[in-house]
């Protein structure tokens, strides 16, 4: 994270060593990150994981406890949130009600002073396709109306930084996936930075160029996307982005490209470059959809790893059938096998050898004594979205 | 939509049975009828009675008996006799309005928004006194402005006040207590609607280049709106008929419309005039009111 802060072209937003507490709770722990200019960035986490602390800081309205928010060359840490060139698409849009759209699209250029603004909430409406909606008022609107209102009022100040705390988070489903296409398509057209908050792994993957992944105040693991998914760097990433089967095991050592590891008895290898660590208390990650269910070791392909388990639990989804398979030490794998229409489905109770290639595996650094953790972490609500 | 046929309608179209119907429609009048009713016998009559008490003849009195004689000349006469105290009972309850609000609407918006948990017990604080009378309320105003007070010897030692000035049977005293009488009229509504700002709107403002001053003037004044116009009807109208304040803490050259009616019906027992100028400040308050309503926006109040 922080090599990224050495050059930074007029711009590029920086956190230096970011810090807010709230009593002897710390919200946002000593972060530091650079969002270059033009991305659109997503701040990925549970709630209560410092994400939205962050944005506010960032917008202002909150204060940091230590370090700095800079916008290019210029500190903006002590600036009062209406003198940042920054705005918000809030959580709840916080549009004004006794204004109609056209007033709250126009209230940040009217503050600034600018007389003419006709033409440009015309066009800012027509962008996210509310032409005609002028003389209405927000309580006469949908959810995804008010939303793109928001967004609206924001981006038509041509802010050097748009802030969304969760904006789709009230949208339904179709909604959300619609919104999601839309704000991709203005951002790109109109090359704003974006930084997005937001606890839906899906939206942030989608979305984002770069995905930061909060934890307890401070950054996980941070780049795009799949490279995050293909290689997560903590047990935390690798359960709250998608799922994943970690097996709790031992590094020892290189030999050749691979690192050796031992877990539950059993041998394997992980290709140096996807393993975090050589040596010590070990997670061997390998994501559900990875794993391949044959009958025995025997039709397991060349080169491919695997242990055997009974299946205690299938459910069909549609796309794929997701398996439980519990493996001989207690631990129950998630399998993902694609409904590719090959292939019949498994009972409840047929013994299986999963196995699976070992570049597809990955080697995290686990605390001495954490067992298996093959359950997803469970995506929280949205409440409260303080702290 | 056949399949669903026998789904109950929801809540939103309710189709009650034809034979209900007839008594749903006829329940909103039941419901209306107390009400209306004792508006009818105990506002409406009296009404009716005072205009008509309003053009007897004035050479009347109450031993020999009214005569009707349609003495539309009664208003004229009111008004040429006590056109001092009309102007005087508005200028008293506009100054005082004016006091109510600059202290009224910071204690209202700090109630509201910035009270936390001493919310409840600041609300109380502002009832309580009228758990008491009015007339013991106001009589304590006299204690504390009297000549001896603590009040008249502090402005006396900052000579703000002369030696032997005095704040009781003063003007000062009146709208003193005008102001203090019906402060809660004014904070009750306004707390209600200042209750409902979302700090979150001010935030926005904030974050869309409005200074804390804008952002008031934008967001928090308009939307207060509906409470601040309840409020200062409620303070307003009551205050401009008051006569207790002008009695108790003023002298004779205080006196306010209401002091003239209350004497031209219980003291000088001049049924006409006193009914001729009551008539003469309802409308004057109804014309108030109605131009105040028409500039200030109805959309929220009616």
């Amino acid at each position: 994270m922080r090599q990224m802060a050495q050059e930074t072209p007029a711009g590029d937003l920086r956190l230096a060593d970011l810090t807010r507490r709230f009593g002897v709770f710390t919200a946002v722990d000593d972060l530091s990150l650079t969002i270059p200019q033009g991305s659109f960035f997503a701040l990925l986490g549970a709630s209560g994981c410092g994400k939205t602390t962050t944005l506010r800081m960032i917008a202002g309205l909150e204060t940091p406890t230590g370090g700095q928010v800079l916008l290019g060359d210029r500190d903006i840490t002590g600036l009062r949130p209406y003198k940042r060139p920054v705005n918000t698409v809030f959580q709840s849009y916080a549009l004004f009600p006794h204004l109609d759209i056209h007033e709250n699209v126009a209230f940040g250029l009217r503050r600034r002073g600018i007389r003419k603004v006709g033409d440009q909430v015309e066009r800012m409406l027509a962008l996210v396709q509310l032409q005609g909606y002028g003389r209405r008022r927000p309580a006469q609107l949908s959810g995804g109306q008010q939303q793109r209102v928001a967004l609206a009022r924001a981006l038509i100040n041509h802010p050097q930084v748009l802030l969304l705390d969760e904006p789709l988070g009230a949208l339904d489903l179709k909604l959300r996936r619609q919104m999601q296409l839309e704000l991709k398509r203005i951002q790109t057209e109109v090359g704003i930075t974006f930084v997005h908050v937001t606890h839906d792994q899906e939206e942030a993957m989608t979305m984002a160029d770069t995905v930061a992944v909060m934890n307890a105040g401070r950054i996980e693991q941070l780049g795009a996307p799949a490279d995050i998914y293909e290689y997560p760097a903590t047990a935390f990433v690798a359960n709250f982005l998608g799922q994943s089967n970690l097996l709790a095991a031992e590094a020892g050592g290189h030999a050749g490209d691979d690192v050796l590891v031992t877990a539950h008895g059993a041998r394997f290898s992980v290709p140096a470059g996807r393993a975090r660590l050589v040596d010590g208390p070990a997670f061997l990650g390998v994501r559900p959809e990875k794993l391949h269910l044959v009958d025995g070791p025997d039709e397991v392909p060349a080169g491919h790893q695997h242990v055997g388990g009974v299946v205690t639990d299938a459910s069909y989804v549609g796309v794929s059938t997701q398996y439980l398979v519990r493996t001989a030490w207690g631990s129950e794998l998630s399998v993902f096998a694609a409904n590719s229409g090959l292939g019949g489905r498994l009972a409840t109770g047929t013994p299986v050898t999963a196995h699976w290639d070992p570049r597809h595996a990955f080697l995290l650094p686990r605390a001495g004594g954490a067992d298996d953790q093959t359950t997803p972490l469970l995506d929280e609500p949205p409440v409260g979205a303080l702290p | 939509m056949t399949a669903l046929a026998h789904v109950p309608t929801s809540a939103g179209s309710p189709a009650p049975p034809p034979a209900r119907r007839g008594r749903n429609r006829l329940l909103p009048y039941l419901l209306l009828l107390p009400g209306a009713a004792w508006l009818l016998v105990f506002f409406a009559l009296p009404l009716l009675q005072l205009a008509a008490a309003s053009l007897y003849d004035p050479a009347g009195s109450l031993s020999t008996g009214y005569a009707m004689t349609w003495a539309v000349g009664n208003y004229p006469d009111a008004l040429q006799a006590y056109w001092p105290q009309f102007l005087r009972s508005f200028l008293y309850s506009a100054i005082a309005l004016v006091l109510a609000l600059l202290m009224g609407y910071p204690l209202a918006y700090a109630i509201a928004q910035k009270a936390g948990r001493w919310k409840n017990l600041l609300l109380v604080a502002v009832v309580a006194p009228m758990f008491t009378s009015f007339l013991v309320r106001t009589l304590a105003w006299k204690t504390i402005l009297s000549d001896n007070g603590a009040v008249v010897g502090l402005l006396r030692d900052v000579h703000l006040l002369g030696p032997d000035g005095r704040l009781l049977a003063t003007p000062i005293a009146v709208v003193l207590g005008l102001t203090y009488n019906f402060l809660p009229f004014l904070v009750l509504p306004l707390y209600a609607s200042l209750e409902r700002l979302d700090p979150r709107l001010l935030e926005a403002a904030s974050d869309l280049y409005a200074s804390p001053l804008r952002a008031f003037a934008r967001v928090t004044l308009p939307l207060s709106m509906p409470g601040l116009i309840a409020g200062t009807l409620l303070f307003f109208i009551p205050a401009t008929g008051d006569y207790i304040n002008a009695e108790l803490l003023g002298t004779p050259n205080e006196y306010m419309i209401g002091n003239v009616i209350d004497s031209a019906f219980l003291v000088r027992l001049d049924y006409p005039q006193g009914a001729a100028l009551s008539f003469l400040l309802m409308a004057a308050i109804l014309v108030i009111v109605f131009a105040y309503l028409r500039r200030a926006g109805t959309e929220e109040v009616l």
